[in-house]
């Protein structure tokens, strides 16, 4: 095929595709591009309507950043939401792991049900439960507290987790266990020396996606805490940076690029893996 | 917290990795790890499954039970006590002029954006799904709105469409569609506020749905549209004849999630607009949130944020019986 000359309709396809990449990157990657510039601007760089926005007037500053960091509580919603997403996460593996390897390989036909089950619970959202939530997190007073959202957030990561990992460890051939229990190993122990090694790249990014989700709830973090220093990033960047009559835009902006940027190298990382296990949880019964 | 019996395997797990088990000790092993029941596939699959569906009965099935019962009662923040009153609370809620005006909104907002996305989405997983130089960054680069957490990408729209400093602003004037002075104030009329709502969660929701539907291309065989191709079938042809067929059911998981994430959002409007002006982007989520959290009024909130469970139990029952068609297949 490729000492074939190239055919016009081929090249159209390439400048098809190439144009395509071209706009959806512009579309969806220009607000980032836009925090970025905007984080570097000087005041009266920034706040004159006449200088052309995307080039820089006067110098680049990074005192927009260090601000960030000395005057406001930015490091404290950062270190909140990375605690918080810890802890989730080791709920989470705690039980789904069990679970998922159940649904893959003990339960017969009402497994493959009770797996859908499990998923729809993902779908349940958080706008319809935060009420009684808010409520229950006051009985049990938890109330302004990170643990609140410690015990809530399992609510979400959970199904979505298991439903992966039940696809990973679906597509673990089950002789390869078998022949460990043939060798005289208990069930918990073949389990442990051949399934696990070989979903580690799938628990990996579980992991990595359970993080991230955890730092996308809004409501919950909104309805249950209030005092700044136990925000998360999600909810302290819009309320408590942005409530002011003066906005700070360059370091509004800073403190969306610092947490974008890390959580779009480790998606990208791990896209493939999650497509992979989405499909497989959701075709192969 | 009730993870006493998960965490059965970690606690194997670490023992294994401690003594390095040889073939002697697999009696010791055995008894230790529970006996013969563990050898039971029913008892064990039980066993491994009730420490997760006990929590997610706790925090997700418990809540949305209360949240029919505070519905029917006239629970608020300050009260102690549930006095269940029929009917009464959704009278009172759909009393409210606003409610109409969010519900309205909601299906605005979620038709347009999720029409948006299916047309983008399918576009950009075709353009994602062919190799090129740079698709790596490309790749990164159309992630990101979904990868940011919602609020936080909203406040970079915020600055986005501020009535002043608007990069949209610049470009207007020097294209000279807008006189020196003249601003285009997004989110302070209600029309340019609904498009710009609009615009941010199709922004964010359109990486999802690629993904989606990039693994259903990916699931084509490629022999399959290279045999039409052989055989003389033009490019628009095998689109429509091959792949578009078989990419229907993924496209239809697409919606499903988009419509689902965007019905039931509060973040965008919340951060955007604040369902202003006016509310003339209030949704039903946000406007539950008003009423519960701001207003303090539980019952009312959440008889407000319970007008879209029928959508969803809608919805969820389409997912089933794609998935019981998927299990057939």
């Amino acid at each position: 095929m490729a000492a074939t000359a190239v055919r016009p309709g081929r090249v159209w396809n390439r400048v098809g595709i190439y144009t395509g990449a071209f706009v959806f990157s512009v579309l969806c990657g220009f607000p980032f591009l836009w925090a970025v510039i905007t984080t570097f601007k000087q005041d009266a760089d920034l706040y004159n309507p006449n200088h052309n926005p995307f080039t820089f007037t006067r110098g680049a500053t990074l005192s927009n950043i260090t601000d960030l960091f000395e005057t406001t509580p930015y490091l404290h919603f950062i270190v909140n939401s990375v605690v918080i997403g810890i802890i989730v996460v080791g709920i989470t593996l705690l039980l789904s792991l069990p679970a998922a390897y159940a649904l893959a390989r003990l339960s017969g036909s009402w497994g493959r049900r009770l797996g859908i089950g499990i998923f729809m619970v993902y779908l349940v959202p958080p706008t319809l439960l935060f009420l009684p939530l808010s409520r229950l997190i006051t009985v049990l007073g938890l109330q302004d507290s990170i643990w609140s959202l410690v015990v809530v957030y399992p609510g979400f990561t959970i199904p979505l987790s298991t439903w992966l990992l039940m696809g990973f460890f679906r597509s673990i051939p089950r002789d390869i266990e078998e022949q460990a229990r043939v060798d005289g190993y208990s069930r918990l122990q073949a389990v442990i020396r051949t399934v696990l090694p070989l979903t580690l790249p799938g628990i990996f990014s579980v992991v990595v996606f359970s993080f991230t989700l955890t730092m996308q709830d809004f409501i919950y973090a909104l309805s249950f805490v209030s005092s700044s220093s136990r925000m998360t990033i999600s909810v302290g960047v819009p309320t408590y940076l942005i409530r002011g009559d003066v906005f700070y835009w360059q370091s509004l902006m800073a403190s969306a690029v610092i947490v974008a940027i890390p959580v779009a190298f480790l998606y990208n990382a791990f896209l493939d893996r999650f497509i992979q296990g989405f499909a497989m949880g959701a075709v192969k019964g | 917290m009730r993870l006493g019996s998960g965490g059965r395997r970690p606690d194997g797990g670490s023992a294994v990795a401690e003594s390095p088990v040889a073939a002697g000790g697999r009696g010791l092993w055995a008894r230790l790890s529970g006996s013969y029941l563990m050898e039971r596939e029913g008892v064990l699959g039980g066993a491994l499954l009730l420490p997760a569906v006990l929590y997610l009965v706790a925090v997700v099935g418990y809540p949305l039970v209360l949240s029919f019962l505070y519905a029917f009662s006239d629970v608020t923040t300050g009260s102690q006590a549930l006095h269940l009153v029929g009917l009464q609370t959704f009278e009172r809620a759909i009393r409210d002029p606003v409610f109409l005006q969010a519900l309205r909104n909601t299906f605005v907002f979620t038709a347009v954006s999720q029409a948006l996305v299916i047309v983008l989405s399918t576009a950009l997983a075709f353009v994602l799904n062919a190799d090129f130089r740079g698709k790596w960054f490309v790749r990164m680069i159309v992630l990101m709105p979904w990868a940011t957490p919602v609020a936080i990408s909203s406040v970079v729209w915020l600055w986005m469409l501020d009535s002043i400093f608007s990069p949209f602003d610049w470009f207007a004037r020097v294209f000279g569609l807008l006189g020196p002075g003249d601003h285009i104030v997004f989110l302070g009329r209600s029309g340019l506020a609904m498009a710009s709502v609009i615009g941010l969660q199709t922004w964010r929701v359109l990486p999802l749905a690629t993904v989606i539907l990039m693994a259903g291309l990916s699931a084509i065989p490629r022999d399959l549209t290279e045999a039409a191709e052989v055989d003389g079938a033009g490019f628009w042809r095998r689109l429509f004849e091959i792949t578009a067929p078989l990419l229907a059911p993924v496209m239809m998981v697409a919606l499903l999630f988009g419509i689902v994430f965007t019905f039931t959002d509060m973040a965008v409007v919340f951060v955007l607009t604040g369902g202003g002006p006016g509310n003339a982007t209030q949704v039903l989520a946000s406007w539950a949130f008003y009423k519960g959290i701001n207003g303090g009024n539980l019952s009312v909130g959440a008889a407000d944020a319970l007008f879209m469970f029928p959508v969803l139990l809608g919805l969820a029952a389409i997912m089933l019986r794609f998935a019981s068609r998927a299990e057939v297949g």
